[in-house]
């Protein structure tokens, strides 16, 4: 599953990364923790989560993740997303709970990596 | 927002001069319609420039002008009758970006170029951008094959009895927009230096959290140096103060934080980056001193595939 397709599934809002949006999910991990982030979470895997400062993108491209859905409407600010659409990563966003996207990628099918 | 295409055009900094075809194929505004007929034929073009005595560009006349002359019955007429005077032209000089909106704006199939002193030197077509841009792209590829086949043979190509390759950052404190900065740039000094990307991914986590320990915790930021050679990679990462009180809590209890509530907020200090980045090392070995400062130096092997594999799983 691309990134485009759980965007169109989730009704997300595409801020940053549209050059990003065919990269391939291997899976999804959830914590708003970074360190948490840092040590369970893979490559190719969308991330959610309600923060949404520089340092979120800098793991999420530490870890080559595939995109980060940002939940609750928790406002991106531009410097995040110009670095985004430099460094060609998705970001998405929406007013749903982080609850809710999980439960929505489960149902698509994105698999829980542990 | 700017569509990501062009912002890969904006980054190569290309312009018209680069990619337009400068063997020029002119006509005079005397050359007659059969002679025009000809000459696109045995040249295989759709539009030619039409210049003066001196070169200096007066007109341009296409195939669409040449049809309607035929249908009209004006066999035997002159280009002059026929061509376009008003010419939409652009600068050697100007962005291949400007190049591409006249063609999307005006939907002419060719521009001719002129220089800063107005003369014709080339005719540009969305062909010619194109090509242009596919070598530039192809060039790029090629560079960073050529580095990193380089880089990756650095330890055989240079003679030493050792050779040590020392990458040295600068951490500032409280410095979060810049938070991983340093991590990223070794990491990509890893991945050139051709390392497994297992080993590659272990470096960037346990450098990320020692860098983000530098920028949350130390009075004055403090100072990464990273030291590759053939067989393994070291981070050493040095600051002057304030110094950890409770080592022994601080690297072996999970959980055990003196972050403050309001980095906190932004998803720092769960208590795990040492111990993070202890799994990531095959060695960690720190000391620190309150008043005084703490050193932190962690080794990674980089040949060692069957200890990563076990370690990631």
């Amino acid at each position: 599953m691309i990134v485009q397709e759980i965007a169109q599934a989730l009704n997300l809002k595409i801020v940053a990364g549209q050059a990003a949006l065919n990269r391939n999910v291997t899976g999804g991990y959830s914590a708003d923790l970074l360190s948490c982030v840092m040590a369970r979470a893979k490559a190719g895997n969308v991330w959610v989560t309600l923060q949404a400062h520089p340092n979120v993108l800098a793991v999420a491209l530490l870890l080559e993740m595939a995109a980060v859905i940002v939940t609750e409407g928790a406002p991106v600010p531009n410097d995040v997303i110009a670095k985004a659409n430099a460094e060609n990563i998705a970001i998405l966003t929406t007013p749903r709970t982080t609850f809710w996207v999980v439960s929505a990628l489960a149902k698509l099918g994105v698999p829980a990596q542990e | 927002m700017t569509t990501p295409e062009i912002t890969h055009v904006q980054k190569l900094d290309f312009r018209v001069g680069q990619v337009m075809t400068r063997q020029l194929i002119t006509v005079k505004a005397a050359t007659t319609l059969l002679e025009l007929k000809e000459l696109m034929r045995k040249r295989r073009i759709s539009g030619v420039p039409v210049v003066n005595g001196t070169g200096d560009l007066i007109g341009i006349i296409s195939l669409e002008d040449l049809l309607r002359a035929f249908e009209q019955g004006a066999v035997s007429g002159a280009v002059n009758d026929w061509m376009s005077r008003s010419v939409i032209t652009v600068r050697d000089s100007d962005p291949v970006e400007t190049a591409a909106q006249k063609f999307a704006q005006t939907g002419v199939g060719r521009i001719p170029v002129l220089n800063a002193e107005g003369r014709l030197v080339g005719m540009l077509t969305k062909g010619d951008i194109t090509r242009g841009l596919l070598a530039e792209v192809q060039a790029d590829t090629q560079d960073e094959e050529i580095a990193r086949y380089r880089a990756s043979h650095i330890f055989r190509d240079v003679q030493s009895d050792h050779t040590t390759l020392i990458l040295r950052y600068n951490v500032q404190r409280h410095d979060f927009t810049q938070g991983g900065q340093a991590s990223s740039k070794i990491k990509r000094a890893l991945t050139r230096l051709g390392a497994d990307p297992q080993i590659v991914r272990r470096a960037a986590i346990a450098a990320y959290e020692a860098e983000m320990n530098l920028i949350i915790h130390t009075d004055h930021g403090g100072q990464i140096t990273a030291q590759v050679d053939a067989s393994q990679l070291s981070l050493i990462f040095e600051d002057d103060g304030p110094g950890i009180a409770d080592l022994k809590r601080a690297t072996e209890e999970m959980g055990y934080t003196t972050t403050p509530p309001e980095i906190k907020q932004m998803g720092f200090g769960g208590g795990m980056g040492l111990k993070n980045i202890r799994k990531c090392a095959d060695q960690m070995k720190i000391d620190s001193e309150v008043g005084r400062g703490t050193r932190l130096e962690i080794t990674i092997l980089l040949h060692a595939p069957e200890a990563s594999a076990a370690r990631n799983t």
